[in-house]
């Protein structure tokens, strides 16, 4: 039921409800008293904690502010110094090397898995447990595969070294903390992306398979002309939302490397909490969400534009 | 039903038995990891490092989970791997289930009221307001969570249960855009007909459209909650204070005080479990549901 539900969220804001005033001819004003009073609590969490946060954060952004005292206005210069800062580019290429390996692997995957799910093991419990890793914190996930490739003791060191090959620094090494930090939270996520493209999946019609089942097309033939094709706008949001997760990826690094070793794996949102909390620099590192936000608000809207996302070709 | 009653032929249980065999190793990656965190936590860490690979737990013992809820002293601790610093998952747990549960139940309930002035109330600027609702939906949490801090520490609120839970108390654009596609594809026949017969619109909110939508509620419920108890950015930047940390920043403390060279792997499993187990019963309880409601309106 609810797969249909937001294929297209911003269009949805324009329907209007297909709701006739009968029985209530009323004025313009409509129910406005009451709307008033049915959305005032939503309206003042969305005021104070969204809207205003929002402005005030690009405000801030053109100061220098370090919490004691009054934000000072300077312009573009946080802008300037952040063009000119290494460590912000070595977080952003940080960051884009962990969203490539990340996304990369977990869409594969959960569209592999999905497949599976879709071709023999229809089972709720199937389903069920794949999610398991999804409801539990990246906090814990990240602590867990924490211990499972300590160098020392984890039990993927352990069959490294079984099979006599040399043990692996996974979250010590600076080549291997990014990869590493991809794979734990690819296991986490491919499980519930896997749903998201299985209730795409599902929402593709038999008949279509049937046509292409009698005109005698080989299963993989049917995947790359059929399933994929009318697999796109489905996939192409669940990839518009996990990209946009995977750019702001923090806890785990948090927890884990805490951005280290060096600068190995501190990604850009790591680099705005230690900018504002532990330099306590808060005009920088609004500044430096003003960038993350505008780079999230641009990979959106390529990825929509280049596949196509709000049309279906099942029409 | 679908591709296997239209290609029937022997070749196909080949192929099934591939697929199931991938399904099974799919489950097992799965699985495993968290087999793995029970048998560390019954662990002592002295076995532990003799005894590194079997999926037994290599010496049964509670020590780890006294250990987290605080019920070891400082020395035993330390006689165990532990850091022997203060930790008490007790109070982690109760700040957990506080903090959860209160922006949950706010969070639903305002953005239930929301939702019915966007999908049955008639006012102007209905449609913009909602515009500007979904819009916020873009907004990374990073992005708002700088300013919030300022707004709360400049309150005051720092590591109080109001400072934590006030963000998330009121709405989400998420769940009121969810109850808004709810409440538009519901029957509103009786409510019509109570609104014939004078009812007025709190009444009708609360005795019809609420009790009508006790299912997306409750698994709006249940992923608000999951959300809300894995949270970690926030209260990490608001909740540092014992008396207000909950157990996600309680474990990375726990981690970070990593004592006597090698860090306290049984102890620190045992909170994961504790962290873990309660999200886990609440999903044997709505699993069903929540599996088959999952499309495109459970993404976070």
């Amino acid at each position: 039921m609810m797969t249909t539900l937001t294929k297209n969220p911003p269009a949805a804001a324009h329907k209007a409800p297909q709701r006739s005033n009968r029985g209530r001819g009323m004025a313009k004003l409509g129910d406005l008293r009451i709307a008033l009073l049915f959305i005032l609590p939503a309206m003042i969490g969305f005021v104070a904690f969204f809207l205003v946060p929002t402005i005030r954060g690009i405000y801030l952004s053109f100061t220098e502010y370090s919490v004691l005292g009054e934000p000072e206005w300077i312009g573009l210069k946080n802008y300037t110094s952040i063009f000119a800062d290494e460590l912000f580019w070595n977080a952003m290429a940080v960051t884009v090397q962990y969203v490539a390996i990340n996304i990369g692997l977990q869409t594969v995957i959960a569209l592999g898995l999905a497949l599976l799910m879709h071709r023999v093991a229809k089972s709720t419990f199937v389903r069920g447990a794949l999610l398991l890793p999804f409801l539990v914190a990246n906090v814990i996930v990240a602590l867990l595969w924490f211990w499972m490739l300590d160098y020392q003791l984890g039990i993927v060191n352990e069959i490294i070294n079984w099979m006599g090959l040399p043990r692996i620094a996974f979250f010590g090494s600076e080549q291997w903390a990014i990869p590493t930090i991809a794979f734990v939270n690819v296991w986490r996520h491919m499980g519930y992306t896997a749903l998201l493209i299985f209730a795409g999946l599902q929402s593709i019609p038999n008949h279509v398979y049937e046509v292409a089942s009698l005109d005698g097309a080989s299963p993989t033939r049917t995947f790359w002309s059929i399933t994929m094709p009318l697999l796109r706008p489905v996939l192409a949001l669940v990839l518009v939302v996990t990209v946009i997760g995977s750019f702001q990826v923090f806890d785990t690094v948090a927890v884990t490397t805490g951005g280290g070793p060096v600068n190995a794996s501190r990604v850009i949102q790591m680099y705005i909490y230690q900018k504002a909390f532990g330099e306590s620099d808060f005009g920088y590192a609004s500044a430096l969400s003003v960038i993350l936000f505008v780079i999230l608000a641009l990979v959106a809207f390529i990825q929509m534009k280049f596949l196509k996302g709000n049309e279906s070709d099942l029409d | 039903m679908t591709t296997q009653t239209l290609a029937p032929r022997k070749p196909i249980n080949w192929r099934r038995a591939g697929a199931w065999t991938l399904v099974a190793l799919a489950l097992i990656v799965t699985i495993v990891p968290f087999l793995w965190m029970l048998r560390t936590a019954l662990s002592s860490n002295h076995s532990l490092a003799s005894n590194a690979a079997n999926l037994l737990p290599a010496d049964f013992s509670w020590g780890a989970f006294k250990r987290v809820f605080g019920m070891q002293s400082a020395e035993e601790a330390i006689a165990e791997g532990g850091s022997g610093a203060d930790i008490n998952f007790w109070l982690y747990l109760r700040n957990s289930i506080i903090f959860s549960t209160v922006t949950t139940a706010g969070q639903v309930f305002f953005s239930a009221m929301a939702a019915y002035a966007f999908s049955r109330l008639r006012w102007p600027g209905r449609n913009l307001v909602f515009g500007l609702f979904l819009a916020t939906m873009m907004v990374p949490p990073i992005f708002t969570a700088l300013p919030n801090f300022l707004m709360i520490k400049n309150l005051g609120l720092l590591n109080t249960f109001a400072g934590l839970a006030l963000p998330f108390l009121f709405m989400t654009p998420f769940a009121i855009f969810f109850l808004r596609q709810f409440f538009l594809n519901m029957s509103r026949e009786v409510e019509e007909a109570a609104m014939l017969d004078g009812a007025k619109h709190l009444r009708i909110f609360f005795q019809i459209v609420l009790p009508n939508a006790a299912a997306p509620l409750a698994t709006l419920a249940f992923l608000t909650f999951v959300g809300q108890w894995n949270e970690y950015f926030w209260p990490l930047l608001v909740g540092q204070d014992e008396n207000v940390r909950v157990l996600t920043v309680g474990l990375g403390v726990f981690k970070s005080q990593s004592p006597q060279g090698a860090p306290d792997w049984a102890g620190l499993m045992a909170g994961t479990i504790v962290a873990a187990l309660p999200v886990l019963l609440l999903f044997l309880a709505f699993g069903k549901r929540v599996v088959n409601s999952i499309g495109f309106s459970g993404i976070k």
